[in-house]
């Protein structure tokens, strides 16, 4: 019988001389991989259950802790990776899905990083945000035909409802189950204070934050949990999730032992019940269904309300993007294959979907090209990871992007991909009350706050050093942008020039 | 009726209404009582699609038939449907803490039937036919809720995910019996004959469908 051992990826380096048996570590790691062994007298640690989330480490307060990768090593094969090796023990033992979290790890192109972005020298002068204005302030919703005046020539503003961002990066959609209570509140008051927009996911909204309605986005997806009249009329927009970058065209399961009463509460179903969100959405076979969802949507908030459409960047997702845009819909959020997620089987993670730069490229000409492109706003997700992906993004024709990754490594996450467990040391992906109260929303949401802070002033030098003060000057502006070792085709669907042209 | 709406297509009648009693004579369009959170709706006529898609709360009777996806994802109130539903119909009912939603159809119904239920009860009388009043795939996905139907046999093609077990006495029909009772007084039906039948209980198999082995990487 063959036997089943995977040896544990990470080796935990204790520097004895340096360990002070405080047990700091033990009581940090959920996991349970540190115990103090009373017949050596010293710590010990069973790195089998290492996730290497970086808790003990960051807690150690003799810096006697590292976690290092092993270099235990299967015979070197460019084709057969150890990976893959110990992909297939774990499912001939057990039969089972590979299942994991977060966004995909495989060095599949970073496209970001082959995109160049310019800068003005000698004419057409760089402007210094410091000294002079720098306006970053987006409006999501639907743009009129045409400029309307009325009779004595002033423009006709009133438009159908538009969201105002004060930066053009909000919160990603994270339900409260998949993540804890004290990471939505961070959320809810960073999106506040920075006038800027979180999300909650299809979990329902906890009654503690409908106070942040102005500044939330409530989600609808297949299962429906927690949409109910209050619910819609409490977010400041309504999102329909059709896809998810991480996960296209499959749906979500939170099983039911890890739905406390709390978070039942929040998503209205009876505790300890499972949470199935289907893959699609059984009333919607056709763009036509679409626009059914969106305008019940706008009828049960009286057209109070921009409705955003959530789809995974998949193949045809510019002809997909143009058919929402013909439902009525007033934004489509494009999430690109490195989303995160709370839990995704592997192989769909990493093997489905395309990059969220070619996707956004490809969307925003084709709804230029067919002069519907006003008809709606272009958001994108799907590992937007600095404010230079920010700038790239909007160049290449987003209104705005969502971060969910990167607001929850500002959140204290280490991407050790491992939310599944539910066990998160850092308090972000649990429910267990003793792990969530390690974040404290106090300090969380202050952090969120400085994130995007930081990065609208990355956004404000790098636009005004290109000798742009607007960020509608931004937009589509793909002049601004070249790229680096990508072949023709990659260059004529990003829309943009080699470096050097 | 004086205080009757006179319809003939309009879509979202009634969406999200949280009080009050609205009567239909017409047809209504689609999502007749969407978010539906506490109002009584009454049709005098066929309804459409999306009969009291995500309802919360409240009731809807139909004199007639209703279309595909009647109460999808409904996590309260009920809906009566005094002849037939389409495909779809129930599918995704859930319960909510407090409250059980039911949909009650006369006749019969559609292919997929009560999919992916998670709470509430679906009960088919298939007063109108002689055969199984659902068609294909009734319940599957189920994980929660009971499915009733009135019928001398089962359909062939019951999923996995679905146990079938034929009421032995009206003991068991006790916790549908009020949603008996309010069909039989609105539609006028005689409850002798609903009962003339048998009743087959469906519920998920508690060998959850979902429960599947996943091993992490």
């Amino acid at each position: 019988m063959p036997i089943n051992y995977i040896f544990p990826d990470f080796e935990v380096r204790r520097d004895q001389d340096r360990c002070i048996a405080c047990r700091a570590c033990e009581r940090q790691c959920a996991n349970e991989v540190h115990r103090y062994d009373e017949d050596l007298k010293k710590m010990v640690a069973d790195e089998s259950k290492c996730v290497n989330c970086h808790r003990c480490v960051s807690l150690c307060p003799t810096r006697a802790i590292k976690i290092v990768k092993t270099d235990n090593a299967f015979k070197e094969n460019a084709n057969w990776t150890g990976t893959l090796i110990s992909d297939i023990y774990r499912q001939a033992e057990s039969g089972g899905m590979l299942s994991t979290s977060m966004g995909n790890p495989t060095p599949l192109p970073v496209y970001w990083d082959r995109i160049l972005i310019n800068a003005s020298q000698v004419t057409n002068p760089s402007i210094d945000p410091l000294r002079e204005p720098m306006e970053i302030r987006t409006f999501i919703g639907q743009k009129p035909d045409s400029i309307k005046r009325d009779e004595n020539g002033r423009i006709i503003t009133d438009t159908t409802p538009q969201l105002e961002l004060s930066v053009p990066i909000m919160f990603s959609a994270m339900s409260y189950g998949s993540i804890s209570y004290n990471a939505h509140e961070s959320l809810a008051r960073a999106a506040t204070e920075l006038g800027t927009f979180y999300n909650t996911g299809e979990g329902g909204l906890h009654k503690d934050f409908y106070q942040y309605g102005p500044n939330t986005i409530v989600q609808v997806a297949s299962g429906r949990f927690g949409v109910h009249k209050k619910y819609l009329e409490a977010g400041a927009a309504i999102e329909i999730k059709m896809g998810q970058g991480a996960k296209p065209g499959i749906g979500g399961h939170l099983p039911g032992a890890k739905i406390p009463a709390d978070v039942a509460r929040t998503r209205m179903i009876p505790e300890g019940t499972d949470a199935i969100s289907p893959a699609p959405h059984h009333d919607i076979y056709s763009i036509e269904d679409l626009r059914q969802l969106v305008f019940s949507l706008k009828e049960a908030t009286d057209y109070k309300k921009p409705v955003f459409v959530k789809i995974a960047a998949v193949h045809n997702v510019a002809a997909i993007a143009s058919g929402i845009a013909r439902s009525g819909a007033d934004a489509v959020v494009i999430d690109g294959f490195r989303g995160g997620t709370g839990s995704a089987p592997t192989r769909i993670r990493d093997n489905v979907g395309i990059p969220i730069e070619l996707a956004l490229a490809s969307v925003d000409q084709r709804l230029r090209d067919e002069g519907i492109r006003h008809r709606l706003s272009l958001i994108v997700a799907g590992s937007v990871r600095s404010s230079a992906d920010v700038v790239k993004a909007i160049a290449l024709g987003a209104d705005a992007v969502y971060i969910g990754t990167g607001a929850l490594i500002a959140l204290g996450c280490h991407l050790c991909r491992t939310c599944y467990t539910g066990k998160c040391n850092w308090g972000i992906a649990t429910q267990r009350p003793e792990l969530v109260k390690r974040l404290n929303p106090n300090v969380g949401y202050q952090r969120l706050v400085n994130l995007v802070t930081a990065w609208s002033h990355e956004m404000k030098e790098m636009m005004g050093g290109m000798g742009i003060n607007s960020i509608e000057a931004l937009r589509g502006n793909r002049l601004m942008l070249r790229g680096v070792g990508l072949n023709e085709t990659e260059l004529r669907i990003l829309g943009i020039k080699h470096a050097g042209e | 009726m004086n205080n009757a709406v006179q319809v003939m297509g309009e879509r979202y009648v009634g969406c999200g209404a949280d009080a009050g009693e609205i009567i239909i004579e017409g047809i209504p369009g689609n999502d007749l009582g969407a978010y539906l959170d506490g109002a009584d709706i009454t049709v005098f006529g066929n309804a459409q699609d999306a009969t009291g898609n995500t309802m919360n709360n409240g009731s809807i009777t139909i004199h007639g038939s209703t279309g595909d996806t009647v109460g999808y994802s409904m996590r309260g109130g009920a809906i009566y449907v005094r002849d037939n539903a389409g495909y779809r119909a129930g599918i995704h009912m859930k319960a909510s803490i407090g409250k059980v939603p039911a949909l009650v159809i006369g006749g019969q119904c559609g292919s997929f039937l009560g999919e992916y239920q998670a709470g509430g009860y679906i009960i088919v009388l298939g007063l109108n036919c002689d055969g199984i009043p659902v068609g294909n795939f009734c319940g599957t996905g189920m994980h929660g809720g009971k499915i009733f139907l009135r019928t001398e046999r089962l359909p062939d093609d019951l999923p996995p995910q679905v146990v079938a077990q034929k009421a032995v006495d009206y003991a068991e029909l006790d916790e549908i019996m009020p949603y008996i009772d309010s069909y039989c007084a609105k539609f006028g039906v005689d409850k002798a004959k609903v009962m003339s039948k048998p009743f087959y209980i469906l519920t998920p198999n508690s060998k959850n469908p979902y429960k599947q082995l996943y091993c992490y990487n």
